[in-house]
């Protein structure tokens, strides 16, 4: 049986952030109960068998005509800790259109739809743990945190591991993006580890006449070399 | 090569159209043998309901596993239809209860929360859980065994914060 490390508090957000106006009655006020990993959280759905459609790699080509917007290539590596790429594993996107706006029926803002757009994107990872999505880039939106608040563009990303223990959701952002120093969701990660969330551009990853490229790799908890007690 | 953790974000409000499928609440088809029918309410610090929450489940008993993903409706309700499996046991031998890993993750949560869901008809062994013997409030052990309803229903609320706060796990 296979241990991964714990959570670490050094990198991920706190529960409670006031700042993001929607923590405050979601946090837990409780301490969390330690737990050892248990083979339940050792171990984690394999959707190895079950690739997605290759088309569902390209945000860009499942409609009648292209989305408006710039076309960028969302590409990286998801590995572990120790640098152990994690291949056959899931990975789903999603994210607004070009004008800030969600394909979703809950996104109020007045913003235009985009009928070629729905903007959600699935892939498995390749042996060496690559990814690699055609999206265009996501517009900034406004929400009701605060006064005149407004979300960076990014990117949604679920995936999963080896095990239910590394699992992770976050969101990816641009590079250059003056929203970030201002946005809650972003603030609330420990300053060191904020830049990890941010993709590079990527001049080799760019395909001339045709795409920006960015690069976002996600790294998870790798292994523990001493199994914990309780 | 050592390299560094992505931080975790939160989900949002507009996952559904990425992350639920038809069927996706199916850890085990509907009408089996052993099916049960489990279901609740997510609720916030305020007694409101959480209705953009998305809920995982995963559960091994080291041979059969199952995985279900399910998001909360406009009520705040979740459901799912799953098995009783028998859990594996810890590295060092310790027998656990037969139990349901839970994810959960919502537009307000940075990061997921974990929780586990165990089963009413198994005092016996609900009593001897390495989990559950760790949690020494009774009333707060409690909050982690789904109840029975008379329609045959296994009933599991997750409330967020406050009084009947839901003990969640860190791993």
């Amino acid at each position: 049986m296979i241990a991964f490390r714990t959570d670490d508090r050094e990198v991920h957000p706190p529960h409670r952030w006031p700042d993001y106006r929607s923590t405050r009655l979601r946090a837990p006020s409780l301490p969390r109960v330690p737990w050892i990993h248990s083979p339940t959280e050792s171990t984690g759905p394999n959707f190895a068998s079950h690739a997605p459609a290759t088309r569902e790699a390209d945000l860009t080509a499942r409609h009648s005509g292209a989305p408006l917007g710039e076309r960028i290539l969302v590409t990286g590596r998801l590995c572990d800790e120790d640098g152990r790429p994690l291949g056959g594993q899931l990975v789903e996107i999603w994210q607004a259109n070009a004008a800030g706006r969600y394909a979703h029926r809950s996104d109020q803002h007045a913003a235009p739809l985009d009928p070629n757009f729905d903007g959600v994107g699935r892939c498995l990872t390749d042996a060496d743990g690559r990814y690699r999505f055609v999206t265009i880039k996501p517009g900034a939106y406004p929400w009701q945190n605060h006064a005149n608040a407004w979300r960076p563009a990014h990117i949604h990303f679920s995936v999963f591991g080896p095990a239910f223990a590394t699992r992770l959701v976050t969101q990816m952002y641009f590079p250059g993006d003056p929203l970030l120093e201002l946005d809650p969701i972003f603030r609330s990660v420990p300053e060191p580890a904020r830049e990890r969330l941010v993709a590079r551009f990527d001049l080799a990853e760019t395909r001339a006449d045709w795409a920006l490229g960015y690069r976002f790799d996600v790294v998870l908890r790798g292994r523990d070399a001493t199994p914990r007690g309780l | 090569m050592k390299s560094r953790v992505t931080p975790a974000q939160t989900i949002g409000p507009f996952f559904h159209g990425a992350l639920c499928r038809a069927g996706g609440e199916r850890l085990a088809a509907a009408g089996s043998a052993g099916a049960l029918e489990i279901g609740g309410r997510v609720l916030d610090g305020a007694g409101a309901p959480v209705d953009d929450a998305l809920l995982e489940l995963w559960q091994t008993d080291g041979r059969e596993s199952a995985f279900g993903r399910a998001a909360t409706d406009g009520q705040g309700e979740y459901r799912f239809v799953a098995r009783k499996l028998a859990a594996a046991p810890l590295a060092d031998g310790r027998r656990q209860a037969p139990h349901i890993d839970v994810s959960l993750f919502a537009r307000g949560l940075l990061h997921r929360l974990v929780t586990r869901i165990y089963f009413p008809d198994e005092p016996e062994a609900n009593a001897r859980d390495p989990l559950l013997a760790s949690i020494p409030d009774a009333d707060v052990r409690a909050r982690l065994i789904a109840r029975l309803e008379a329609s045959g229903r296994l009933r599991f609320d997750v409330v967020l914060q406050g009084e009947r706060e839901t003990p969640f796990l860190d791993v």
